[in-house]
């Protein structure tokens, strides 16, 4: 039987058919590995690692400021640097920490939660993450060499404009941007398409966890939006390199347009980043609530609505910008009806742990403090959106303290709680719970030290990004009580990176199963084997592992038996919305291509950054070279005629 | 929170936080400083509500005696439903509140209660604020810098320019924010309701020195107002002037005066503030100093010192070229 006419069977799966796959799915051993992997569970584990790199970074980056802030008229920095400073931080927290730590748990976690194999598009997902350290190192180069970005990560012409910064400062910023969207657009398009197709039979749309939900309506937002950015980053390169004159008033351009395509992308931005690690409570909390998730259906379609509603509202940035009262107006209005769908997923939560029989764990302690952080940073947006209030509000330390309770409160906490979850599948070691209390209340504590009171500098009239302030302006007492926050809040990040490291070699072995969870990625082993799945599950509920108990209806999903693939890497593709099974997907193994590829691509960004145009070509070319390689078809891919239908 | 009044917080509140806008002092501030301190009560109790919901809800049915979770029975219990029904609805009228109170506000303060009766040109660069006069007769329009003085009682209309880069005009006690942006000119209404000083900063970052970029406006008596504004259309006096002064005032005039002016003399640059009466002013150099002799003569010595980065360069006089320049400056007054 031709492999292009076959028929997978229906069976269990035996040892030697294990050992097989085993073999299969295999990444090659060793550094070789390294470069080449395309296993969706190490570049997801890659990007978790790589994005608590740049937290600390961006972390340290904060505590230098906070010395510099913890009293009147102090002189740490120098003016420059303190600008490069926060603008660092910023970029870092936004762009290469908060974004790419919840790739790194989607890209770990889907094939797991959805019953598949692997990603749609498994060298797309080694070339997303290569783009992504190659960018976040293209960016700190300019801060290594003193020339980072220095106006702020929204950086507003014309203060970026060649003429009021003269240095290589934004070029690197510029350049660096570009680069990093080519990261997130494709690693969004793998999202899409990952979901769309590779579910397992019957996990139809309203079975898919939360986090799916998340993350799908997070990538869909990234593909309508880097775009805006990445337009906006390249007119401004032009503009300072090549005296165009988009953003230029004196020559007939518009200062604003920068700032309406920064926001457009911008504020969709911030939904990007929260929307995931809220799925992330939405499909943890339960587990340890001993219950599913009051109102699935709500939270799933406010998760959309949230991110449809995000569109419409990045004028609120712009307030203070002279617009007239009627579009004043409706984007007041469009801010504060967005509050409605994230109320729905704090009811949701809330009514979880209050009708559940909540056990309390670590994890469950950073995703429960995470219900109230979100709603101090949600009255905090409220209050931003209201436009009289706003014009007072904005560019104060409020709304610092603002984002820090969205990004910390609703990014971090999840995050922090999600390793607490599912360190034990990834590495088979359970996280000390005795050094997670510890890790909980100190960053819990420490954080609501650092920044409610910031709430109260920002109100007292603070300005954000001013390197420094004078006395007898009613906050110097304030800023000491967030320095000192800020250090238990770094304190409590050490703790959990001391369990991490001690954990590994000392920690309790797992199981499948440790805290009895209802979801796919629990039936497998700790770690998960290369190939995820021996044989590809059937679903027919949202609680596979929770069926007997929950006794909802009489079908049972089948994780047992399952469709056996193993003629080389195969999975199995499903219908879009029902998730029927519909074709038989041959996967690309190990590859260099998106790594080299990533190599070509750099070496033409940082041509284009030097003027050297001829480096730029080289990179260019390979490049090119890298991506014939890759899209050479394959026998083995069954490129070369049609694939075999299930 | 509508008897409260921002009378209440009136005087120790300026003293204390004086960019502080939980008070405010004028027909555009007061309904502002309501509205906050409305939203801000609102968003406390929602906060109170939803934390005590969570820890009560861990602490009431939570599992203890560390049973293994796997023993812990799962079962959906009912009455999900409610909580989206009484959540949503009570959320629902509390945002349809804020946001017709916020339609209200702001449709109260978009322009002044009565005719401005002076209008004033503000134009916000690196790292100072010029402030021009308008007036329909030529001969009374004149330009200061970092200080706008105001009639109390009467509303001022505010024209805003950014000659660089944007800047953002804000005087808390007094108004929200509006932007100076290059290319477009933006209008916006200060009134104040009591004489005093008023703090205000550049509140949109525009490169290094965004940090001292101050402002003060400063609202007296109609009386005084207009007897100040007489004052300033004087040129600054050159006759009987001491020798030293003298002497200063050709060292201005050589080293200063291809950036500033000082109507009357042969300064008469447009760059950088208009110094005729640099001695009606209290603080230079953005805000960074009280204006004093002393202050003086450090800023011109060394301003790169003072103010990193400032577009005044360091011009190397000797000391006895700056006593000179700070004896004249001392007659501008």
């Amino acid at each position: 039987m031709s492999d292009v006419e076959r028929t997978a069977e229906f069976a269990p799966a035996s040892v030697a058919y294990r050992r097989n796959l085993g073999a299969t799915w295999a990444t090659q051993p060793g550094i070789a590995g390294w470069f080449s992997s395309v296993d969706h569970k190490k570049i997801g584990i890659w990007y978790i690692v790589t994005a608590f790199a740049f937290l600390a970074l961006g972390g340290i980056e904060a505590l230098v400021m906070r010395l510099q802030l913890i009293g009147p008229d102090r002189h740490l920095l120098s003016p420059e640097q303190y600008d490069q400073m926060y603008s660092m931080h910023g970029i870092t927290m936004i762009f290469l920490y908060a974004l790419p730590v919840l790739s790194g748990f989607s890209n770990y976690l889907w094939p797991l939660l959805l019953g598949s194999r692997d990603m749609a598009f498994p060298r797309l997902n080694a070339l997303s993450y290569w783009i992504y350290v190659a960018a976040g190192l293209f960016m700190y180069a300019g801060f290594a060499v003193g020339a980072g970005p220095n106006n702020g990560w929204y950086n507003y012409v014309p203060n970026a404009s060649r003429t009021y910064d003269a240095g290589m400062n934004i070029d690197f910023y510029s350049l660096g941007m570009i680069f990093l969207g080519i990261s997130t657009t494709v690693g969004a398009a793998n999202f899409i398409v990952s979901v769309l197709r590779m579910r397992a039979p019957g996990m139809s749309v309203n079975r898919m966890p939360i986090m799916v939900w998340g993350t799908l309506t997070a990538s869909v937002a990234g593909i309508l939006v880097v775009p805006a950015v990445s337009l906006a980053f390249l007119l401004l390169w032009m503009d300072r390199q090549f005296g165009t004159h988009f953003f230029d008033a004196s020559q007939g351009g518009q200062p604003l347009l920068w700032q309406h395509l920064f926001w457009m992308f911008g504020h969709p931005w911030v939904y990007a980043v929260v929307l995931p690690a809220m799925g992330i409570v939405s499909d943890a909390l339960p587990t340890f609530c001993r219950r599913p998730l009051v109102g699935y259906t709500p939270v799933a379609l406010s998760t959309v609505a949230t991110m449809i509603l995000g569109f419409g509202v990045w004028v609120h940035h712009m307030f203070a910008t002279g617009m007239p009262n009627l579009a004043l107006s409706f984007f007041s209005g469009a801010s504060i009806v967005i509050t409605v769908p994230s109320a729905v997923a704090v009811f949701a939560w809330t009514a979880t742990i209050w009708l559940g029989r909540p056990v309390i764990t670590t994890a469950f302690l950073f995703f429960a403090s995470m219900i109230v952080l979100f709603v101090i940073g949600g009255v905090s947006g409220f209050m931003t959106a209201s436009v009289p209030v706003d014009l007072q509000l904005t560019q104060t330390y409020f709304v610092v303290a603002h984002l820090h309770y969205v990004l910390i409160g609703i990014n971090l906490f999840p995050v922090v709680g999600a390793i607490y979850y599912w360190f034990p599948k990834m590495t088979g070691k359970m996280l000390d719970e005795r050094l997670g209390r510890w890790n909980f209340w100190t960053m819990f504590i420490g954080f609501n030290l650092a920044f409610l009171p910031m709430h109260l500098t920002g109100l007292r009239g603070m300005p954000r990004r001013i390197y420094t302030y004078p006395d007898g302006m009613g906050w110097n007492t304030l800023n000491l009580i967030t320095t000192v926050g800020a250090f238990v809040l770094a304190a409590g990040v050490l703790l959990l990176l001391v369990n991490v490291l001690a954990s590994l070699r000392h920690g309790r072995l797992a199981g499948n199963n440790p805290w009895d969870a209802p979801t796919l990625e629990w039936s497998v082993s700790s770690p998960p084997p290369a190939y995820n799945f021996a044989v590809i599950p059937s679903v027919v509920s949202r609680h596979p592992l929770w069926e007997d108990r929950l006794q909802e209806s009489a079908d049972r999903s089948v994780l047992e038996s399952g469709l056996v693939l193993d003629h080389g890497r195969e999975t199995i593709g499903t219908t879009p919305l029902d998730a029927e099974p519909d074709l038989i997907l041959k996967m690309p193994g190990d590859s260099y291509a998106p790594f080299i590829l990533t190599v070509g691509l750099g070496i033409l960004f940082v041509g284009l950054l030097l003027h050297l145009w001829w480096l730029a070509a080289a990179g260019g070319a390979l490049a090119f070279a890298a991506i014939v390689t890759w899209l050479w078809p394959e026998r083995g891919l069954a490129q070369l005629a049609e694939p075999g239908h299930v | 929170m509508f008897w409260f009044t921002p009378a209440l917080l009136a005087s120790p509140a300026r003293a204390a936080v004086p960019l502080g806008y939980l008070s405010g002092f004028g027909p555009k501030a007061d309904p502002v400083v309501m509205l906050t301190w409305g939203l801000l009560l609102i968003s406390i109790v929602v906060v109170v509500i939803i934390a005590a919901l969570v820890a009560v809800g861990t602490l009431r049915r939570r599992v203890r005696g560390g049973a293994p979770i796997a023993l812990v029975p799962v079962e959906r219990g009912g009455g999900g439903l409610r909580w989206f029904v009484v959540g949503l609805g009570l959320s629902g009228v509390v945002l349809v509140f804020s946001l017709i109170w916020t339609v209200v506000v702001l449709a109260a303060v978009n322009g002044p209660p009565s005719a401005a009766t002076v209008t004033i040109e503000v134009t916000g660069q690196q790292w100072w604020w010029k402030a021009r006069y308008l007036s329909d007769d030529a001969s009374r329009v004149f330009a200061t810098a970092d200080e706008i003085h105001i009639p109390v009682g009467q509303p001022v209309r505010i024209r805003l320019i950014g000659a660089d880069v944007i800047h953002s005009f804000w005087v808390p006690k007094l108004t929200g924010k509006l932007d100076a942006i290059p290319g477009q000119t933006n209008e916006t209404w200060i009134e104040a309701s009591v004489a005093g000083h008023f703090l205000g900063e550049c509140s949109e970052f525009c490169g290094v020195q965004h940090a001292h970029m101050a402002l003060s406006v400063i609202a007296e008596p109609p009386d005084a107002f207009k007897a100040w504004w007489n004052d300033q259309l004087r040129p600054a006096t050159i006759a009987a002037l001491s020798p030293e002064a003298a002497a200063g005032e050709r060292n201005l005039v050589y080293h200063c005066g291809a950036c500033h002016s000082v109507r009357g003399t042969g300064a008469g640059g447009t760059v950088a503030p208009d110094l005729t009466h640099l001695m009606s002013r209290r603080t230079i150099a953005g805000g960074v100093l009280p204006n004093s002799i002393g202050n003086l003569a450090g800023w011109i010595a060394n301003p790169q010192s003072v103010k990193p980065g400032t577009l005044m360069p360091n011009l190397f006089l000797s000391g006895a070229e700056i006593t000179s320049v700070t004896a004249y400056l001392e007659t501008l007054r």
